[in-house]
């Protein structure tokens, strides 16, 4: 199994009673709540954290982008990369994902992705996405065609690092009369490309064609729905005529490990709380703006949000026992991750060892727990 | 956005005329590859109703109003209530020069346009493209231009609760609103008209930047009015509409929101009616 430390960069001295007062951590959130002098303490001790994860024996480090909010400080997500880049020397870094819809130009993240490529001597992985619903708000992108736009800029970034330049690039939404991107990708014919997704059955079906075989990467769901999903695509790939290989096969998630059950539910359940309660507070209409998701699944979910009424709060104990957060000894994890496997096949992990406000001596005592008691038992 | 708002208008208000209502009848008209639901009543001069973001959800007291001295023609935009998708139409001004070929597929000639709000920038995007069949122009509270530095409110980033109050002045047609469940069916319709309204009107918000240079070319007798205490799209803007159509006149209506044609259906009828009869024939 390959072991990725994930990191959000969540702004943690956020005052989360006075952003209680707000519609939301996104978009709304007045950015008077950031202390800059605070937010640099917080690159410096996020980036170390990534950076450790190398010294602990994980294969990758992850980052990825997300904008005008609290939640995560990291709207250019290449920045930190490149910052990666020079602090490490072995691991991949994976960027899952950059938002594709929400640029004019994908050029620019093909150019972007191809220098740290270059720069890291072929370590990075790209994560393609469509960016959260929020971010429709943020960017003044139309929702509306977020998935053709997905789709165009994919193809778009995909050609251009594949293929001999310059050619010109004919779309609905894109079109270029020069692609001629300068550097090459390291990796040819590019980086790998991982699909971080809730699940949607579309998403599930494009990354499993034959011509893609995207690793397929569920986060934040609750166990039986992490095994639907990579189920989902295991049938996918089937009826595609192949077998999906674990390494297809990802699980994004917060872990945390303490010695004992009882200390890690004590130590970072409230933390797990903040991550779903505070830090991805948003409201129905910022998180699924209409064309976000497909007709058939918007009807889906508005009868599912029917019987939800408004957005529950989580608490530690159901996000434990539903399986979305792995917290608990690492007798507890190692159990979690190994059902996961054996109902999947899935050989993926993407472990968020920081979530909420967990502050940097608990995050890098659950690192090294996770790396030491958790980790070489899945490395067989 | 206003699904709900107009839903109560045809439960609360509506529902004890019903049967003194003129009979008006539903169709489907083929305008190339986007068949397009039309609801039309009444006999006389022909009037086409352009809805506004919410779609007709039910059929208004408003357009019996009308329909006394006028055949009204109530169509679903492409993407809207009952009418096909039509993907290809990408734009506001794709959907102008749809409804071009829809009025000749109907053959309107000298008719009243009338529209609201998203119905009413489209309206306008219509007649500047070719007003040679439009006798008048009646825009109730349209988008399409903006002022800088007086914003509009936001709808999509407004609650379900928030998008019926915040249409509203009269807080007594949101709470009959609100009261309402819809059906599957109506369910259906509204997130159509939602995703078809974002379509159009997500990016830039709720007008197009070149409209305001054109309006000029509206030479047609125009009336705008608009509801002084509209939260959605700011009163503060019919000002410079009047500016820009040459011949325009402005009515103003206290203590009235987003939707004076269902507000206050009865004097938005009457000020509408008016104007028509004094437009030269």
């Amino acid at each position: 199994m390959k072991f990725v430390a994930f990191h959000l960069m969540p702004y943690r001295p956020l005052d989360l009673v006075e952003a209680a007062k707000h519609r939301s951590a996104w978009v709304v959130l007045p950015n008077s709540l950031y202390d800059p002098e605070k937010g640099a303490d917080e690159y410096e001790s996020h980036i170390s954290s990534l950076v450790y994860a190398e010294e602990l024996g994980f294969d990758g480090i992850a980052v990825n982008e997300h904008h005008q909010t609290a939640y995560g400080i990291m709207p250019a997500p290449n920045l930190i990369a490149s910052a990666l880049i020079q602090r490490t020397k072995r691991v991949k870094i994976a960027i899952i994902g950059r938002a594709l819809p929400l640029v004019n130009n994908p050029l620019y993240i093909a150019e972007e992705t191809a220098m740290l490529d270059n720069m890291s001597r072929g370590r990075i992985i790209q994560g393609f996405v469509r960016g959260i619903g929020a971010e429709y708000h943020s960017s003044g992108t139309n929702p509306f065609y977020s998935h053709d736009r997905f789709h165009e800029a994919h193809d778009l970034i995909i050609r251009a690092w594949s293929e001999a330049g310059p050619f010109e690039f004919e779309g609905d939404h894109y079109n270029f009369k020069y692609v001629n991107v300068w550097p090459r990708t390291y990796q040819r014919p590019h980086p790998p490309i991982w699909i971080p997704s809730q699940g949607s059955s579309e998403t599930v079906a494009w990354a499993a064609d034959p011509s893609r075989k995207y690793p397929f990467l569920v986060t934040f769901a609750a166990a039986d729905a992490v095994s639907r999903y990579l189920n989902a695509y295991r049938d996918q790939a089937k009826l595609f005529g192949y077998e999906a290989g674990g390494d297809q096969l990802g699980w994004a998630a917060p872990i945390y490990v303490a010695e004992t059950d009882e200390q890690a539910v004590a130590e970072a359940g409230l933390a797990a709380e903040q991550l779903f309660n505070n830090f991805l507070r948003m409201t129905w209409e910022m998180l699924i703006p209409p064309g976000y998701m497909s007709m058939p699944s918007m009807q889906n979910f508005v009868k599912m949000r029917a019987a939800l009424g408004s957005q529950p709060k989580r608490t530690a104990e159901e996000l434990i026992s539903s399986g979305t957060a792995l917290i608990g000894s690492p007798a507890t994890v190692r159990r979690k991750i190994q059902e996961m496997r054996d109902r999947t096949g899935f050989e993926v992990l993407v472990s968020m060892l920081q979530f909420g406000t967990l502050n940097d001596e608990l995050t890098r005592r659950n690192m090294a727990l996770f790396a030491s008691e958790v980790m070489p038992h899945f490395r067989t | 956005m206003v699904d709900g708002a107009l839903r109560a208008v045809g439960d609360a208000r509506y529902k004890g005329l019903e049967e003194d209502a003129l009979a008006h009848q539903q169709s489907r008209l083929q305008v190339r590859d986007v068949g397009v639901n039309i609801r039309r009543t009444g006999a006389g001069r022909p009037l086409l109703f352009l809805h506004g973001a919410g779609g007709v959800m039910t059929w208004m007291p408003f357009f019996d109003a009308l329909a006394e001295h006028r055949e009204v023609f109530v169509p679903d935009h492409p993407g809207f209530g009952l009418s096909d998708e039509g993907r290809w139409i990408g734009s506001i001004g794709d959907l102008a020069l749809f409804y071009l070929d829809l009025i000749e597929e109907l053959d309107l000639r000298d008719f009243d346009l009338v529209g609201n709000s998203l119905g009413g920038w489209l309206a306008a995007e219509i007649a500047i493209r070719n007003a040679s069949r439009i006798r008048s122009l009646t825009l109730i509270s349209p988008a399409g231009i903006r002022i800088r530095g007086i914003p509009c409110g936001d709808n999509f980033i407004w609650s379900a609760e928030e998008q019926v109050r915040n249409v509203f002045h009269d807080q007594a047609f949101a709470d009959r609103a609100l009261a309402q469940t819809l059906d599957p069916e109506q369910v259906t319709i509204s997130l159509r008209n939602r995703f078809a309204s974002t379509r159009f009107g997500w990016q830039p918000r709720w007008f197009n930047p070149d409209l305001e240079k054109w309006l000029h070319r509206i030479k047609v007798p125009a009336q705008v009015i608009w509801g002084e205490d509209d939260k959605l799209l700011p009163a503060a803007w019919a000002s410079r509409w009047k500016e820009c159509l040459p011949d325009a006149r402005l009515a103003l209506m206290p203590r009235c929101g987003h939707l004076p044609h269902v507000e206050l259906a009865d004097q938005t009828a009457r000020i509408v009616t008016e104007f028509l009869k004094g437009v030269a024939a």
